[in-house]
């Protein structure tokens, strides 16, 4: 089945076997192995891409569900020597080890910063009508899909706290 | 997983008559419950007709003064929508407690509603599963878990809806509309959308094949207080081992019964003026109880007690 | 033979001229891994496009496969082979050993009709896609013959047995002290089945060139590996290239090879075509190995002044039918506490589930989840305050084998980890401090962890540009390996960092014993030292020896390495002008270590001390942590930042170990009721709350010449009990099950009346 999908900027048009999932797509059919497959049923985080902005499981997609689509993998946001911020406050912060939920906790991040950029609340905001304010409940929480078995999460947050600016 | 033809659906229209007209076709959204099962061929749909893009993914007012959510909405903005926010806190912090951001910027309103169970033994195809396999006998009696129904169990399977939107909209007393196979459209109240498992737990809703729900409908909001509870083993992305949702006078549990529980006997208590815990209490005393269900009936007393009580709808 | 006293005298690394020992430097490969551009195992581009390999696994627990039928699986669309026992190609029998020498024997996959626990591989199918290979997997039918399976580990202890070569310990007369002591505390504690849950699922991609076949797989153990596969397909091991550059996850639960190496490169050779296999999430549960349940008696006994009289840890656990794994659940209770009369031991039940291994800290981790609790319970009855009983009982020399510490610092982890995390303001009483609906309490916990180092060798080379490459079959599992062989490297050759390359992962590579047991970076570091010395020893006998370099008559005794600049007093040149005139084709030396002949005469270990407070939701039994802190001793620390991820890593592992990691068993099948990550329940980001945790200064100069320890193994142990005692802290429910899940607790609070 034909799919067009815009990949890191670039129109991609795949001719698959429709039970192909967007992870699989990027993996084996376009290279993309920086998303990883850590469950392949929604249940770790490890394939987190950005869909039209949005943070998403790629694993429990179809690639045909996309077409049309924007989509922003790890490969997407920056290369070594020119990291994207994300990368390097992870990577300055040592919020990895095996690296392999790694990709998948950048882009869910990156993503996550929207959200709360766009005032969303999650289940750690006391008032859901005040503005949203990144404390560190809110970073653990909103990042609680991205499953990391090294266990960084200290060094994750960290990161992330650079990024987010110091909200107590 | 099998191999099936995809299609994207023009208009609900369509949509509609693709599945209504072969058996092997199936409604996708989001994607999140159906290909996870489709991977374990728990689900073999021959077909699948993606109505995630069709134009009932937004939210408007009724001229009841409520709200209508489009069948499509993502999960993520709906609790993120401000008049959910401010008119119907217990449901964004519903949805806000279940699965994790991710998940939740794919599921749809109407893909949470019908998701299947978690029962352990429903999603490992080794093992007999009445659900999955009818006639194949249910694992999860006799076996070591402890988390089954409390409520409306049958001898055919103990497994329970495990949604927490479904249990803030019981509580609000929502209801969905939907467009039938004839391409009418009827209107179903939340609490009555789920069926009890009886001999046939295969059967999980009264909707017929083909059709689709366009939007869930929620009445003003209820006067009092509003109140949500999850109970579950890690902080986060977990599903539920019981929830609580508390709008005005109205209760609901979760994870406690093979549909979203309305608390019925505990809505009376509180209407008689009966105090958070004596109003938790009657409602369990309305549980099957034996030992393997003995601690989570506790749990689920303790919670509604306390959940009842945050909202402020006891005397 | 070297002795320890070699590793005193002061050295490059030691000395740390050029600060690079110890410092937090970013993260070798850590660039690669933030852009998703390390290749893992399954993300290996082949030469030409592989075919995908599915494994079909055992539903019944033991017995023999009757018939597959694998007509369906072989008309599929796409299918290129379908193998059971009955068509797989020849392997060497289970167990051979062609080369004496390999250190693991043939392993093969689909080997017989015999089914030995759920979840084994009994058929395989390989096709063009992932999606056909999978689809065509599950019309595999296979008929079984089942037997009676020992799988209730619980009604199973009348079958124990002592594990093989192994003697219960006796010092003095424990019964007689236990029966005469004053205050005593009998009690028995229990760990489930836990799993690693390594991100990375297991997965190898295969490929042969001629009678060589090239494998790169998620594997802790180069060799390991390499020789598992020439066994196994009865070749030589030279004609097996192993690599393992970027591996997602280990934790010992990789430390063997499994099926996807086998039939991978088996199915490449019979396809002619590179062929990837990985296991899915769910086969990861019983197709690879876990820590198996323990059960622990805790028998103390003690004067009314807390020093211990009689002391007894006896821990029943089990293992697989064929297998002779031991969990040594009692073993780090021999060199804890003082007290003068012992008995420590373990028993094993064989029992028909999937195999049982080792996972992070075996041993320690399950089993300091009794002691250090049935330390707290003597405490509080003993009206001590934990530490202080901890203090009181401090051996001066190892109290089961007599021989001196190498170093000790618990007690110092202990007083300062109290005084950072602020132990001062704990209740003693339980139950007393409330914030809402949370009950607050606080509990620590001792970690003692022993230390290893096993022989292993490292290659170091430097080209004409000065650039040095070290290169060793070592691997890094996220533990950092890369990063600190790249430090000691530099430090030992007076380099900048950017000037050295570390190259592992790879069966051509100088060989070293891989990640395991934290002796990681100890084992390969030392290897690499050496390495790095000999490297030395070259560049001063090319130097002093060449009439064109300033050094030229030496004396080399004087030579000094420093910021890429080898020099004696003010005569100096670049390592690069060095090379690149005297030697343009680079030096190549190797380096070995093995361990000291008088290293046994120490009783050497890591400590450290956990300090934990938690909230226990009075409404529902559940426990959230609000603030967990770690003091620990273990040796030179090599870099800051990786060795504090590891240390707050295996915390978190404990954190996972006291409140939510279970693979329960259901008797009736012989299977894991939960077989995924949305039911095995590792923490996630939010359970994780104010975890921090700080190294003491220390160098044991009788672990290595660098006088480093492991750091990987060291944050789990103990931590569990920190918190299952911050929880009687906080409501006076005692638990003694792990994990300390709602239903617990909660009944526990209602038996109280709460
Ligand atoms: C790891 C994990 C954790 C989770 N945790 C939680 C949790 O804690 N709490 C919770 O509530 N949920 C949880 N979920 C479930 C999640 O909420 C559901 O998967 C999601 O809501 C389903 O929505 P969807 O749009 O993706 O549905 P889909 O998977 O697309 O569809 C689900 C079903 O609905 C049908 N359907 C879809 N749209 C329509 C329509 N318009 N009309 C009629 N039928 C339709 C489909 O045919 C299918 O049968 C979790 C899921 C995962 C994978
Ligand atoms: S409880 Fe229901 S879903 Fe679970 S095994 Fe029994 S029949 Fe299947
Ligand atoms: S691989 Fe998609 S969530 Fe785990
Ligand atoms: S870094 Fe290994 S799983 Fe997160």
């Amino acid at each position: 089945m034909r799919t067009t999908i815009t990949v890191n900027g670039t129109a991609r048009t795949l001719d698959v076997d429709p039970r192909t999932t967007l992870l699989d797509a990027l993996r084996e059919h376009l290279g993309l192995t920086g998303s990883k497959k850590g469950c392949d049923h929604g249940q770790c985080g490890a394939c987190t891409v950005l869909v039209n902005g949005v943070r998403i499981n790629s694993c429990l997609s179809i690639l045909a569900m996309h077409d049309g689509d924007q989509v922003t993998t790890i490969e997407g946001l920056g290369q070594p020597g020119a990291l994207h911020p994300v990368q390097q406050a992870f990577l300055e912060r040592d919020a990895l080890q095996c690296g392999y939920c790694t990709p998948g906790q950048i882009c869910s991040t990156v993503g996550m910063l929207q959200e709360a950029a766009d005032g969303w609340a999650s289940k750690e905001t006391a008032d859901l009508s005040a503005p949203t304010a990144l404390t560190d409940a809110e970073i653990r929480e909103r990042m609680s899909g991205n499953i990391c078995r090294c266990s960084a999460y200290p060094q994750i947050l960290a990161a992330i706290r650079d990024l987010a600016g110091e909200v107590a | 997983m099998k191999p099936f033809t995809y299609e994207r659906a023009a208009d609900a229209k369509a949509a509609v008559k693709a599945v209504a007209e072969n058996p092997g076709a199936k409604f996708l959204a989001g994607g999140t419950n159906l290909l996870d099962l489709m991977k374990l061929e728990i689900e073999t749909p021959t077909h699948l007709v993606d109505v995630g893009r069709l134009p009932f993914a937004g939210i408007e007012a009724t001229d009841e003064g409520g709200l209508r959510i489009g069948g499509a909405m993502t999960n993520a903005k709906l609790a993120a929508h401000p008049k959910v926010r401010e008119l119907y806190p217990v449901l964004a912090r519903a949805i806000l407690a279940g699965a994790s951001g991710q998940l939740r910027n794919k599921a749809t309103t109407a893909g949470n509603l019908l998701q299947r169970t978690r029962c352990d033994y429903f999603y490992d195809t080794a093992k007999p599963c009445n659900k999955r396999e009818p006639g194949s006998g249910c694992s999860a009696i006799g076996g070591p878990g402890g988390y089954g129904a409390i409520f409306g169990a049958s001898e055919a399977c103990i497994a329970t809806h495990t949604s927490d939107m479904a249990v803030a909209l019981t509580a609000l007393d929502a209801s969905v509309e939907t467009m039938t196979p004839d391409g009418g459209a009827r209107t179903i109240k939340v609490e009555a959308l789920h069926r009890l498992p009886g001999a046939s737990p295969q059967v999980e809703t009264d909707l017929a094949a083909g059709e689709l729900i366009t939007a869930v409908v929620l009445p003003p909001p209820p006067a009092g207080g509003q109140a949500y509870a999850k109970v579950r083993d890690r902080a986060s992305y977990a599903h539920g081992l019981a929830m609580v949702a508390v709008a005005g006078g109205r209760v609901a549990f979760g994870a406690v019964a093979h549909k979203p529980w309305r608390a019925e006997k505990a809505e009376a208590a509180l209407a008689a003026g009966a105090s958070a815990a004596e109003a938790a209490s009657a409602e369990v005393a309305g549980a099957d109880a034996d030992d393997r269900r003995a601690h989570k009936i506790a749990l689920v007393r303790r919670l509604a007690a306390a959940t009842i009580e945050d909202a402020g709808s006891a005397r | 033979m070297t002795s320890v006293r070699d590793w005193a005298e002061p050295n490059p690394v030691t000395e740390n001229r050029g600060g690079v020992i110890g410092k937090g430097v970013d993260r070798y490969e850590g660039a690669l891994k933030v852009t998703g551009t390390a290749p893992y195992a399954y993300d290996t581009v082949a030469p030409s496009p592989p075919a995908i390999g599915v494994l079909v696994t055992a539903t019944i627990p033991r017995g023999r496969v009757t018939s597959v039928d694998t007509a369906a699986a072989e008309a599929a669309p796409g299918v290129q082979l379908v193998w059971t026992h009955l068509n797989v190609p020849a392997q060497a029998p289970r167990g051979t050993r062609a080369n004496p020498r390999s250190q693991r024997a043939s392993n093969p996959a689909l080997g017989s009709d015999r089914v030995e626990y759920y979840g084994q591989s009994v058929a395989f199918v390989v096709a063009d896609t992932f999606e056909n290979a999978r689809a065509a997997a599950e019309l595999v039918k296979v008929a079984y013959a089942a037997e009676p399976a020992v799988v209730d580990f619980m009604a199973s202890f009348d079958q124990a047995t002592l594990p093989p070569d192994e003697e219960d310990v006796h010092i003095g007369d424990f019964h007689g002290a236990f029966a005469a002591a004053p205050v005593t505390i009998d009690e028995t504690y229990f760990s489930p089945i836990q799993n690693h849950v390594q991100m990375e699922p297991c997965a190898t991609i295969a490929w042969w060139e001629g009678d060589k076949v090239t494998v790169h797989t998620s594997i802790q153990m180069v060799k390991g590996g390499q020789h598992a596969l020439a066994e196994t397909l009865a070749i030589p091991s030279s004609d097996v290239h192993l690599l393992t550059r970027y591996i997602g996850g280990g934790f010992g639960g990789k430390g063997q090879p499994y099926d996807d190496l086998i039939l991978s490169a088996l199915a490449a050779r019979a396809l002619k075509r590179p062929v990837k296999v990985a296991y899915t999430r769910q086969q990861m549960f019983h197709g690879t190995i876990h820590r198996p349940a323990v059960d622990m008696r805790v028998r103390l006994g003690a004067e009314p002044n807390g020093r211990l009289t009689a002391f007894a840890v006896e821990a029943t656990t089990h293992c697989a039918r064929a297998a002779t794994f031991t969990e040594h659940a009692a073993n780090f209770s021999r060199n804890l506490y003082a007290a003068p009369n012992r008995l420590t031991g373990h028993r094993l039940v064989r029992m028909d589930l999937p195999h049982a291994g080792p996972m992070r800290a075996p041993g320690e981790a399950p089993g300091m989840l009794s002691l250090e609790c049935a330390m707290d319970e003597l405490a509080e009855k003993l009206g001590l305050d934990p530490i202080e009983l901890r203090i009181r009982n401090e051996p001066d020399i190892d109290p089961e084998t007599g021989k001196p510490f190498s170093i000790r610092q618990l007690v110092r982890c202990m007083t300062e980890g109290a005084q950072r995390f602020g132990w001062e303001r704990r209740n003693p009483v339980p139950g007393q401090v409330r914030d809402g609906r949370w009950m607050v309490g606080m509990g620590m916990a001792a970690a003692i962890r022993g230390n290893f180092l096993l022989p292993a060798k490292a290659g170091v080379r430097i080209d004409a540009g000065g650039i040095i490459t070290l290169r060793q079959g070592m691997t890094d599992i996220g533990t950092g390996t890369y990063t600190i062989l790249a430090q000691i490297t530099a430090e030992t050759l007076g380099v900048p960092l950017g000037h050295v390359r570390v190259e592992i992962g790879d069966s051509d590579f100088p060989p070293a014993p891989g990640s395991g047991g934290q002796f990681g970076a100890a084992t390969a570091g030392s290897a690499a030292f050496e390495a790095g010395m000999n490297l030395r020893r070259a560049l001063t006998e090319l130097a002093v020896g060449d009439p064109n370099s300033p050094l030229y008559g030496g004396p080399a005794e004087y030579v000094t390495f420093e910021n890429g600049v080898i020099a004696i007093e003010n005569r100096s040149e670049t390592l690069a002008a060095l090379v690149g005139r005297a030697a343009p084709d680079g030096i190549y030396v190797e380096g070995s270590i093995s361990p000291a002949a008088d290293a046994r005469d120490y009783s050497q270990h890591t400590y450290g001390a956990h300090f934990a407070e938690v909230g226990v939701n009075q409404v529902t039994g559940e426990v959230r942590l609000r603030k967990m802190f770690g003091v620990f001793a273990a040796g030179r620390i090599l870099n800051a930042k990786t060795a504090k991820s590891q240390i707050t890593g295996g915390m978190i592992w404990g954190v996972g170990t006291a409140l939510t990691e279970v693979n329960a068993v259901d008797p009736r099948f012989g299977s894991f009721v939960n077989q995924d990550m949305a039911e095995y329940l590792a923490p996630v980001h939010a359970d994780i709350v104010d975890l921090d945790a700080m190294f003491l200064d220390e160098a044991d100069d009788k672990a290595n010449p660098m006088g480093i320890k492991g750091v990987g193994e060291l944050g789990i142990a103990g931590a569990g009990a920190a918190i299952a005692n911050a929880i009687y802290n906080a409501t006076g429910v005692r638990l003694r099950d792990y994990p300390m899940t709602p239903d617990k607790v909660l009944a526990g609070l209602m038996a109280k009346g709460l």
